[in-house]
């Protein structure tokens, strides 16, 4: 019997892998993949799915890749910059192909976000030769996870489930098969030992035929399932993916009769036989897709390989954005954009609004920043200070050199304290370059726990190999916080709680050769400034871990006041460390502390007057 | 049927939580619905905004400008941010609880609550506009601010469902333990906003807690 529920698309990839007889899954978080492998959690135990949480994306995949070797069906999650982690075995993988079946979620960021890039991996897809699915909502993600891992077990390939923002952190009223997820039966045959498991150059030519013929074999089924449909019976085709898809339907309501929308489900290997029947008494064509124009350029070099005469409008002629995430309002733009250059009559009409964006006052800019109470405030500010005396005393300027997590957040004002961010792990190792390029100016890597494990630790090798003068601060946290405190390497629990090995990222730094090594709580700013100075001074890399709590996971302290009686008003609390619980309230000259304080007491060791307390009077 | 539904406010008042309450009671209500929520990076004191979209055509969760049937804003100046997207004539429900950014970086406009509020008085008649944070803590817990919105909406009957669903979606979805104060916010909230819609009284509707 078929059950509704309220599902977001990552929770329906969860549910649709589960029914699918997953009974591995793997994945290192990643904003918007996470929520996949935490539903899969939920029912790990219950189902016997084995699951965890990997220490990056290439560990992840190739983890997986062990399991479905010897024959089980395994899902992987990342989000795109994930996959790029994941590549090398990508790569190959392909080549060899699985038992079993092995499926990756890859949630892209059109937008962005919360991402460093916009890329697409439909195009990734392509460049490894690996089938991609592209659903377009909840409903659809929870019955393309299903055919992925049909297709994987059938052809012996991996399958990429490509999913975007709107579709993984969308909820709709999803249509499931099974009410209830139920255990899996597990077939697992094991490992059979096999040329076929060892890639080598003989390997490789052996198989390279075999991979390019699945790529039409598998066109050619592509192009009869029902996930690639028309609708629609006008002379302007339209063509679209995933979501794009969806705001085109919405776009064209009530101008059925001038347009036919081809949507795409399974967008590579592109269904050719499907596009081509589409395409056959269409003369103007338009391409509506967020990010690579990947459509595009298979409808270019189709109708050019059967020279039909198809005018094509899309990214490539400047009709649409070649960036960004799409929504109605831009894509009603970018078809009456085609219409006016027809010279067609009709022209789709945006919704007028109550107001209008250019009569809107003008509004307070209201940027992410670090939570009241965070640790990482007081280790920016450390640094910061210790910086400050570098400078003072000896004229030796500082770069803080940040990467991917919470703790990036520390570039905003007014702590500014990340002036290098580029992917997860580079904090270290982009320090260390520019040790050797700016050798007067001190530099401060800056890397979260978690980052630590994923790839922070083969950096720290490097530097200490190649005498790099690096200090190394762990923003340990406990947690990997951004994403959605999802437990790591270093704290001793395992994706479903249980107790394991903790490993202990200062023996870690330790072993790497580091000699400078400290452990700070943070708590005592004072500490914390004395650690960040002797770290600076120390000639060669120097390592601090600096321990303290997650606010987003920890109990808050007591709420600190400020005593109006005592303070001067100087603002010095509010100016230096942008905590969101202390504000000035407009008009007025002395700040407040709200009811988000944490009573983490930073502002109270700075205070100079002391007028900031635990037990403070009230106000 | 087609009913969009905006909710703004900041990272940590309950956004999401209250897109989700929308769209569970959509479903028991019989529609078919669809949400678009921020998560992540915005969240941490950033702006926030989820989408309900909800009616039998499917279609993308983004609601397009000027099609917001109702606007709840959980603060003024995020109400604000969002209100292009409401449709001529479209209903709005404002908290006048003011969150000022944690920082001001330069050349950010200053925040002032009360010209926000009375640009929402001026541009969109009849707009309902209360301290809900203040009515919250009144019943219980500041926290409980967005199920106080979900309450007054419930009880302004602008919803294509009763406030009967919504309660019955709240005793599911809210842990034991906080549910007897949420349903005494809702339940207050009801009350409060009758008595407004009721009497009009210009002066309370604008009054910002800051």
């Amino acid at each position: 019997m078929t059950e509704k529920k309220l599902l977001m698309g990552n929770e329906s990839i969860a549910l649709g892998a589960i029914e699918a007889g997953v009974q591995v899954v793997t994945g290192y978080p990643g904003t918007p993949s996470t929520e996949a492998l935490e539903t899969i959690i939920r029912y790990a135990d219950r189902c016997g799915i084995y699951t965890e949480w990997s220490s990056n994306e290439k560990v992840a995949l190739e983890t997986a890749v062990g399991a479905a070797y010897s024959g089980a069906r395994v899902l992987v999650t990342m989000k795109q910059v994930g996959l790029n982690v994941a590549s090398d075995p990508l790569m190959s993988l392909t080549y060899i192909g699985v038992t079993g079946a092995l499926v990756l979620l890859v949630a892209d960021d059109p937008g962005p976000h919360s991402s460093q890039t916009e890329q697409d991996t439909r195009a990734f897809g392509h460049f490894a030769n690996i089938p991609v699915l592209d659903p377009a909502n909840p409903q659809e993600a929870y019955e393309l996870t299903k055919l992925a891992f049909e297709l994987s077990h059938e052809f012996e390939i991996p399958v990429i489930l490509r999913t975007t923002t709107r579709v993984s952190h969308s909820c709709g009223d999803v249509e499931l098969a099974i009410a209830e997820p139920a255990p899996v039966e597990a077939s697992c045959e094991g490992f059979t030992k096999d040329r076929r498991w060892t890639i080598f150059p003989r390997l490789t030519a052996e198989r390279h035929p075999w991979l390019e013929d699945m790529q039409v074999q598998l066109s050619e089924r592509f192009s009869g399932l029902p996930y690639n449909s028309l609708s629609g019976n006008g002379k302007i085709g339209i063509i679209a993916s995933g979501v794009s898809a969806l705001y085109v339907k919405e776009a064209v309501k009530g101008f059925e009769e001038l347009f036919t929308l081809f949507r795409v489900g399974t967008v590579y290997p592109f269904p050719e036989k499907a596009a081509l029947s589409f395409l056959k008494g269409i003369e103007k064509l338009i391409v509506v897709e967020e990010l690579d124009p990947y459509l595009e350029e298979q409808v270019l070099q189709l109708t050019g390989r059967a020279h039909l005469p198809v005018d094509i409008y899309g990214k490539k002629n400047g009709f649409f954005p070649v960036s960004g995430e799409y929504n109605v309002d831009l894509v009603i733009d970018g078809i009456n954009k085609v219409l006016a250059d027809l010279g067609e009559p009709s022209h789709l009409s945006h919704a007028s609004p109550a107001v209008l964006r250019e009569e809107l006052p003008p509004l307070p800019v209201r940027a992410p920043t670090l939570c009241a109470g965070c640790m990482h405030r007081t280790v920016f500010y450390a640094f910061k200070q210790a910086a400050k005396q570098l400078k003072n005393g000896s004229q030796v300027e500082t770069i803080f050199s940040g990467d991917i997590g919470c703790y990036t957040l520390g570039n905003a004002f007014p702590l500014n304290m990340v002036d290098t961010c580029l992917c997860m792990g580079a904090g270290m190792s982009i320090a260390a370059g520019l040790s050797r390029t700016n050798p007067e100016v001190k530099q401060v890597a800056f890397v979260g726990d978690s980052t630590f494990f994923h790839s922070g630790i083969p950096a720290v090798v490097n530097a200490v190999y190649n005498g790099a003068d690096v200090t190394l601060a762990v923003l340990d946290n406990r947690t990997t916080a951004m994403t959605g405190h999802q437990p790591h390497p270093g704290i001793g629990v395992t994706a479903l709680g249980s107790a394991s090995k903790a490993i202990d990222i200062a023996n870690v730094v330790r072993s790497c050769g580091v000699e400078f090594v400290r452990t700070v709580e943070t708590g005592s700013l004072e500490n914390c400034v004395e650690a960040a100075k002797e770290a600076m001074e120390f000639k060669g890399p120097s390592a601090i871990v600096f321990k303290g709590k997650c606010v987003g996971i920890t109990k808050s302290g007591t709420r600190l006041t400020i005593d109006p009686e005592i303070c001067t008003g100087c603002g010095f609390c509010v100016k230096q460390l942008g905590c969101p619980a202390i504000f000035l309230p407009a008009g007025e000259d002395k700040p407040l502390i709200q009811d988000s304080c944490s009573g983490c007491g930073l502002c109270a060791q700075i205070c100079p007057s002391g007028a900031i307390r635990e037990d403070g009077v009230k106000e | 049927m087609k009913y969009d539904i905006l909710i703004a406010g900041v990272g940590g008042q309950g956004v999401v939580l209250a897109s989700r309450m929308f769209a569970l009671a959509a479903m028991k209500a019989g529609f078919r619905v669809s949400t678009a929520e921020t998560i992540g990076m915005s969240q941490r004191e950033g702006s926030v905004s989820s989408h309900i979209r909800i009616g039998d055509e499917i279609s993308g969760s983004l609601i397009p400008t000027g099609h917001a049937d109702l606007i709840i804003g959980l603060e003024p100046a995020e109400t604000i941010r969002n209100l292009p997207f409401l449709k001529k004539g479209g209903k709005i429900l404002v908290n006048s609880h003011a969150i000022p950014p944690a920082s001001k970086p330069p050349g950010s406009p200053e925040y002032v609550p009360e010209a926000l509020l009375a640009f929402l008085e001026a541009h969109v008649p009849g707009i309902l506009c209360l301290d809900f944070t203040q009515l919250a803590e009144e019943a219980g817990t500041y926290r409980a601010a967005n199920v106080a919105m979900l309450g007054a909406a419930a009880g302004t009957d602008m919803l294509p469902f009763s406030k009967e669903i919504i309660l019955a979606v709240l005793e599911t979805e809210i842990p034991e333990k906080h549910r007897a104060v949420n349903r005494a916010v809702f339940e207050g909230a009801i009350k409060k906003i009758k008595l407004s819609s009721g009497h009009p009284d210009q002066e309370q509707k604008v009054k910002s807690n800051v």
